[in-house]
């Protein structure tokens, strides 16, 4: 693309590689890479930071970098089509009469009707349903067709509170309290106005087509001591029956993990930095927050500390893709991780049936990540009736409930592979990292060697 | 308990004739669990006289029957919390997020609120006779605050909809962020927040706040005292030449 000095943020992320780059007498600069300087010239062109959706797309340590001990001499495993490997969960045992109950550990994440389409929730709803599994509201209230349409439904509590109210609380299974999420830990909604509809504005009270920045903190507490009566104010409404999560972006996370645990939370939900998000900028995305592998032993050690560990369960998410992910975050001692990013992708985000809109929308099938825009050619991060009606939400549906399956069968084939006759089994001995970072941060030994740095070596 | 306790029949919730409490809860001897499920599982003809609360935390919270509550003395945090149609007068001072999140109903307090008063409220009205702290009024999304006192900092901050009226003074920031609810302050606002500019008093004005301080109960003052303040919707689309206003 020619720089013309005029170009729409929205394209400018994702440039056409000029012609010549080819050339071998050319050197490309490691500091000021073609993506750097580029992104120089359109932050210099607009006088705006760059907004888009997903979460970080740098790479960092994560669970590609683990490995699997399966049983062989020392360990018995199950066999694979015959002995059971069971995968429920129950969520909320510690306070509420009614704990959640799901067949399978992949939860879906909090994602906001607004800036999702009424059709890709119902989807949602309707995929995790299938599969006996829960769906969360987001920063917009409940609709409907998720409530009418998810067996198991989690309300977000938000700074914003935008459509909270007594009956729509009463309505959900759990109700969890978010202080942050791994895309943008201390950052508040956004949702520009061209995602603004009739319907989004009347749920939320703003007028419509403005530009929404909610708000980053809770507007009637400022602190944990505070977070422990809010908590006691919403058993009370809600009798005590349903759990409690508190949900926070992974950064000082073992402090976090603990001061949740003492306000009251029945369930722990940590997002590491690869987290998705509808809408932020650029450099918080990529530059707050820590990674989901480094996360997790710190909430676990939190928990074991305070004796706490699957009384309170925890949570993971941000990151999780595969039935490997599942089996690696749970053998680090999570007891159920959320999706949120694969779920849009198993819906049919970024599917290359949609190439050419991509492409027209100066992206591509694989890339388009300007989820603010409302554009989406697949109909899901959109307001768009036109483009939200491509979005079929009972085929949607069925795609989301065969990633689910086949995650949890996945993740099933790896317990067995370790002799564990549940999921909830797998524990950190399972494991070991590929890389020194990666075994520093899941605290698991470096694969061969008996090392976790900055620990001393163990007797082999 | 504030020096002028109020009998509560003295206490007159717009459109109900007071008669005797049908029933009185001592909450320290009930405990708060056991009050407010009976409070919560009341036809809405209850008339409930609460003593004893000494500062309880969430008390009268989830209630949604037009029942009236008149709590004798103190409470804590979240005091009717997401009312949703009872009719609830606190005989005393209130702490942190008094009607936080109500619906619709009434709550009214004698004497004066800790901090955000009325949070994200969405209905309803909220009429404190002394001061409000700091962020009275936060995200407010369509109740209606009357304080005869002075309001602290931050009030309004990012208020949806609703109406705020204030006797007294204003702390600073006020109307910061503001959307579209309609403030009326009486006496010195200490500074404007982002975005809020007084406006003309129009009729429509004049009327919207008399019908209000009537619904409030509140005599001897004319709405020729107040200014309005309101949102100048400049910052309602981000635009690069408004950064330094945020």
């Amino acid at each position: 693309m020619p720089f013309d000095g005029h170009i729409r943020s929205d394209q400018a992320t994702h440039a056409q590689i000029p012609a010549g780059v080819d050339d071998p007498t050319l050197r490309e600069s490691a500091t000021f890479p073609r993506s750097v300087i580029h992104e120089i010239q359109r932050a210099a062109a607009t006088g705006i930071y760059d907004i888009r959706g997903w979460g970080a797309k740098r790479k960092v340590p994560h669970f590609d970098d683990l490995l699997f001990l399966g049983a062989s001499m020392s360990r018995y495993p199950l066999e694979g089509y015959r002995e059971r490997c069971d995968t429920d969960i129950t969520l909320g045992t510690r306070h509420a009469s009614k704990p959640v109950h799901l067949d399978i550990p992949v939860t879906i994440a909090g994602m906001s009707f607004g800036a999702l389409s009424a059709q890709a929730k119902e989807a949602l709803g309707r995929g995790a349903s299938a599969a006996g599994t829960s769906t969360t509201t987001g920063d917009g209230g409940m609709t409907a067709e998720e409530r009418g349409q998810s067996s198991t439904l989690v309300y977000q509590y938000l700074p914003s509170r935008y459509g909270m109210n007594p009956v729509d609380l009463r309505k959900a299974d759990a109700i969890e309290v978010v202080l942050g999420q791994g895309a943008k830990p201390g950052g508040g909604g956004m949702l520009l106005g061209q995602k603004i509809s009739d319907r989004v504005a009347q749920m939320r009270t703003l007028p419509k087509g403005i530009d929404q920045r909610s708000a980053c903190r809770h507007p009637d507490w400022t602190g944990p001591d505070d977070l422990t009566i809010k908590i006691l104010e919403l058993r009370e409404i809600t009798g005590w029956e349903k759990p409690v999560y508190v949900k926070v972006g992974a950064t000082r996370t073992y402090y976090d993990v603990k001061l949740a645990v003492k306000a009251g939370a029945d369930v722990v939900v940590v997002d590491g930095m690869q987290g998705g998000t509808a809408a932020t900028q650029d450099v918080f995305i990529e530059h707050v927050g820590i990674p989901t592998l480094a996360a997790i032993p710190q909430a676990v050690q939190a928990l074991q500390e305070m004796d706490m560990h699957r009384k309170v369960q925890l949570v993971v998410s941000g990151g999780i893709r595969s039935g490997a992910d599942v089996a690696k975050a749970m053998a680090l001692g999570a007891d159920a991780v959320a999706i949120g990013t694969a779920a849009l992708i198993a819906l049919g985000d970024n599917d290359p049936r949609y190439e050419q809109e991509y492409r027209a929308l100066g992206s591509a099938a694989g890339f388009y990540d300007d989820f603010q825009d409302g554009r989406d050619p697949a109909g899901i991060s959109t307001q768009d009736p036109e483009l939200a009606r491509r979005l079929d939400p009972e085929a949607a549906g069925r795609r989301l409930a065969n990633y689910l399956h086949v995650l949890t069968m996945e993740a099933q084939t790896i317990a067995r592979a370790c002799g564990k006759s549940h999921l909830t089994h797998l524990e950190p001995d399972d494991l070991v990292a590929l890389t020194m970072e990666a075994a520093a941060m899941a605290r698991v030994p470096l694969a061969g060697t008996d090392w976790i740095p900055g620990r001393a070596g163990r007797e082999m | 308990m504030p020096e002028q306790a109020y009998a509560p029949e003295d206490l007159t919730p717009d459109g109900y004739a007071r008669t005797t409490p049908s029933q009185v809860i001592d909450v320290r001897e009930t405990g708060l669990r056991e009050t407010n499920r009976i409070l919560q599982e009341s036809d809405g003809t209850g008339r409930y006289l609460l003593t004893e609360p000494r500062g309880a935390h969430a008390l009268a919270v989830g209630l949604d029957h037009p029942d009236e509550i008149v709590i004798d003395g103190p409470t804590g945090y979240y005091t009717a919390g997401m009312n949703d149609g009872a009719h609830v007068t606190v005989n005393g001072n209130v702490g942190v997020g008094v009607a936080e999140n109500m619906m619709s109903g009434t709550v009214r307090v004698t004497g004066s609120a800790s901090q955000s008063a009325g949070a994200t409220a969405h209905g309803g009205l909220l009429v404190i006779s002394g001061d409000a702290g700091a962020r009275c009024g936060i995200s407010m999304k369509g109740v209606d605050i009357v304080v005869g006192g002075s309001i602290g900092h931050m009030s309004c901050f990012m208020g949806q909809a609703g109406r705020l009226v204030v006797l007294g003074d204003a702390g600073d920031a006020l109307g910061d962020s503001l959307y579209e609810v309609h403030i009326y302050v009486r006496g010195r606002v200490e500074s404007l927040g982002a975005d809020c500019v007084e406006k003309e008093m129009r009729p429509e004005h004049h009327t919207e706040l008399g019908e209000l301080l009537d619904r409030a109960g509140v005599t001897g003052v004319t709405t020729g005292e107040f200014r309005r303040y309101g949102s100048a919707r400049t910052l309602y689309s981000f635009d690069v030449d408004n950064a330094s206003a945020y």
